[in-house]
């Protein structure tokens, strides 16, 4: 098994700790991880994105030209990396803000508006444990337990008690995902 | 040993420095290393190893920090990237002369000037030509994995004492930003002040014991005498490129091509390797771990074996010239390089490979 | 020759042997002082500084644990003629290298020896730097306004009006600058404990100067964070007199732009 995959959005909205909670939980399941991310400036508003792997065999590149799975959370991105998806890879996107809608048909895609879900159900720093919740879903290449564990090891001490809700917002979206194209 | 844990390189080489008996650290923050102070500081290993680790007012004070450590015979190191390295070279040829051992880690960024903070590899002529003034050399290091950051700054330290000679780990900018496995070394015990005088003679801790004052100095006006330091040094060199030439390869053992890369830029390569073999052409991938010393006659033992040769770097071209000094004409050597920041993808690579190599 | 004869009819001639006897005994090298013949010219203030240094290196029993640092310029020999260890560091270095060894050896005492090229223009962040963390370390600081080892050029703390042979007309401080009063600078940091301008052209000076040595070695030892003993001295060869010409123009020129003195005691 080998997974890789693209996450890539605002600065602020998750993308690398969504990244770092996924190798956790490789790392839980006994899967060699590699996390790069981009960093610099896109830490303080621009655009982030990162690529994790996770895999059965040890990792060559961290640097991809393509990926199986691309989790998108804003347009620029969506731009940048819609292109780059494997033919019938996978494409997550939340709903929020978009002017132009993905237009591939190759590939699997889904929505999910995990923004929304998140502020109603008043849970919205959580957001990227929705859009986790979503990715688990269509791709179940880590187990919920060991994503529990890789979440409890990523966070710092001082934020364990906010465990309980990354769970449920976790477990909430698996629930809320839109099948927009599939092959 | 310790569980494996996942994290940066940059926490990795503050890590594995606490655990490898290090005494002192001396740095300035820059991006993209500025996790490796950061680590160190949140990590407090002042109280449990007694590690000293201080945020310098410059690189300049960091390395000469090093360089009054070092002289006390202490394990010392520093990190920076490649600015920062540039204000260490006149310390570098200081401490290279004086001949202390000490640890520097570079986790490059493009230049030059201030250039970018992503990935680059363009460090490669300062470090293994020198970079300060005078004849000296840098005993250098380059790891490829974030498991290799930790393991390599062990090893890093073990060299600098045997040979008394200053070591560069030269990373970059991926490497150190990016989160793998590791598996860090266990605790090293730290050495008395007693052990060290035992150890390394030359140490000055202070005459305490001995008739003989220690002086540590890279002076000498009389042109004879500085000869002979010279000379020594270059004793020194020639066994270091005797005993410790240390290289990888994959599957170049019925290459026709073979792809050269070091640090990030091999792990790269490989995937290229992968994806060529799957094409079904057989091209193999040498990557040399220490760019000084330089395997050389390891590189031309496959140049009578291959059709040609490809360096692919994050420079415009820095390794390449002693692949072809090491060739010496016997096949052509290609370069393939992005830089600025830029990180080659393993297709592109490939894409340069059948260009390059094989048209 | 009234004399001469004089002295032979009053005493019987001595030979060398007879006169070198502990009881006729009056003044003593102190062994910390190498054998080494020191290279300073002639009337230089570093042959007197670095005595005093050793002196009282010596009379508080502390060679074993003290790590001097040289500079780049004159002093750079330094660890030829006080036998402890020392490190050479490169030019305004020093107090970098002092921090480390005062971090890595609490319990030694370290001081360095510096040049005012070396402390004040090409080490003024070292200098600084060390001072503001208030390493427990002592700065010996020689200020003779000038280049002396390079042949004489413009130092930072050349006074207004000096001629050097990069300021031949004279030192014009709208074109240069002004002369740098790092030590009064050096006051207001936090860290440093003692700051005092000393000389030693006459034999008051000198010994006001070894006591200010000497509470800075004992500031270092009790921790009390950093010393500083600026001497302003002379340097004939780069100013172009005879030593007796130099101390004069010192004490008439240096010592308005550096007045001597304690400027800060905690």
């Amino acid at each position: 098994m080998k997974e890789e995959i693209i996450i890539a959005g605002f600065g602020g909205q998750g993308v690398l700790s969504m990244g770092k909670i996924l190798a956790y939980s490789g790392l839980m399941q006994g899967k060699e991880v590699s996390w790069m991310p981009s960093y610099g400036p896109e830490q303080r508003g621009g655009t982030a994105n990162v690529t994790v792997i996770l895999s059965d065999e040890k990792i060559s590149s961290p640097i991809l030209q393509e990926y199986d799975t691309a989790i998108i959370l804003n347009q620029p991105s969506l731009d940048k990396f819609e292109p780059r998806i494997k033919k019938g890879g996978t494409l997550l996107y939340d709903g929020h803000g978009f002017v132009r809608e993905p237009k591939r048909t190759d590939i699997n895609i889904y929505r999910i508006d995990a923004l929304e879900t998140s502020i109603t159900s008043n849970m919205a720093k959580a957001f990227n444990m929705f859009i986790l919740g979503g990715l688990l879903k269509i791709r179940p290449i880590v187990e919920i337990d060991n994503v529990l564990l890789g979440l409890k090891k990523s966070l710092p001490e001082r934020h364990h008690h906010l465990l309980a809700q990354n769970e449920t917002a976790l477990r909430k979206g698996m629930e809320i995902l839109i099948p927009v194209h599939t092959l | 040993m310790e569980e494996v844990k996942l994290m940066k390189g940059n926490e990795a080489i503050a890590e594995a420095a606490i655990r490898c008996g290090c005494d002192g650290y001396f740095g300035y923050p820059i991006t993209p290393q500025s996790e490796v102070l950061e680590t160190l500081m949140a990590l407090e290993p002042w109280k449990k190893t007694g590690m000293v680790v201080l945020q310098a007012e410059s690189e300049t004070a960091s390395i000469n920090m090093v360089y009054g450590g070092a002289a006390c015979g202490k394990r010392v190191m520093t990190s920076s990237s490649s600015p920062g390295i540039s204000l260490m070279q006149e310390g570098l040829s200081y401490i290279a002369g004086a001949e202390l051992p000490c640890v520097v880690v570079n986790v490059t960024r493009g230049g030059p000037g201030l250039g970018t903070i992503q990935p680059s590899q363009s460090d490669y002529f300062q470090t293994v030509k020198g970079g300060g003034h005078g004849d000296y050399k840098l005993i250098t290091l380059a790891p490829a994995s974030v498991q290799e950051m930790s393991d390599y700054l062990c090893l890093a330290f073990d060299l600098a004492f045997k040979y008394r000679n200053p070591v560069m780990v030269l990373s970059d900018g991926l490497i150190g930003q990016m989160m793998e496995k590791v598996q860090l070394p266990d605790y090293q015990l730290r050495l008395t002040n007693e052990q060290i005088r035992e150890k390394y003679p030359w140490a000055t801790l202070g005459k305490q014991g001995r008739t003989k004052q220690n002086i540590i100095t890279s002076l000498e006006l009389v042109s004879e005498e500085m000869e002979k330091v010279n000379n020594r040094l270059q004793q020194k060199y020639r066994e270091v490129e005797a005993n410790e030439v240390r290289y990888e390869t994959f599957l170049c053992d019925d290459a026709d091509y073979l792809l050269v890369a070091f640090g990030s830029t091999a792990r790269i390569c490989q995937k290229s390797v992968e994806l060529l073999r799957e094409e079904g052409i057989k091209v193999g991938l040498f990557r040399p771990i220490t760019l000084y010393p330089y395997p050389a006659s390891q590189i031309l033992k496959y140049a009578k074996q291959v059709k040609g040769m490809l360096s692919v770097e994050m420079n415009a071209g820095q390794m390449v010239e002693d692949v072809r000094l090491a060739v010496n004409g016997l096949v052509p050597v290609e370069f393939y390089g992005r830089y600025g920041g830029m990180i080659p993808t393993p297709e592109e690579i490939v894409k340069a490979a059948k260009e390059k190599l094989m048209a | 020759m009234q004399i001469a004869s004089c002295l032979l009819q009053n005493h019987t001639i001595m030979t060398l042997q007879e006169i070198i006897q502990p009881a006729n005994k009056v003044y003593g090298k102190t062994p910390l002082l190498t054998d080494t013949p020191m290279h300073y010219c002639p009337g230089c203030s570093h042959g007197v500084v670095h005595k005093l240094i050793a002196e009282v290196i010596e009379e508080m029993g502390i060679q074993d644990i003290t790590i001097g640092i040289a500079p780049v310029g004159c002093a750079v020999f330094a660890y030829n003629y006080i036998d402890i260890d020392w490190q050479e560091a490169a030019h305004g270095r020093a107090p970098a290298l002092a921090t480390a060894v005062n971090r890595l050896l609490p319990d030694s005492c370290v001081f360095t020896y510096q040049g005012d090229g070396d402390l004040a223009a090409i080490g003024t962040a070292e200098t600084i730097h060390a001072c503001n963390r208030g390493e427990n370390i002592a700065i010996f600081f020689i200020n003779n306004g000038i280049y002396g080892m390079t042949g004489g050029q413009m130092a930072p703390t050349t006074i207004e009006g000096m001629v050097t042979s990069t300021s031949p007309e004279g030192r014009d401080v709208m074109l240069e600058g002004y002369p740098l009063k790092i030590s009064n600078l050096l006051t207001i940091l936090d860290g440093t404990c003692y700051v005092t301008r000393q000389a030693v052209h006459t034999p008051a000076t000198v010994i006001r100067a070894k006591k200010a040595i000497r509470k800075a070695f004992e500031n270092t030892l009790a921790k009390k964070g950093t010393s500083v003993v600026e001497f302003v001295s002379t340097c004939n060869s780069g100013w172009k007199m005879t030593p007796h010409q130099a101390n004069q123009w010192m004490a008439e020129h240096m010592f308005k732009a550096y007045p001597l003195g304690d400027l800060k005691d905690q």
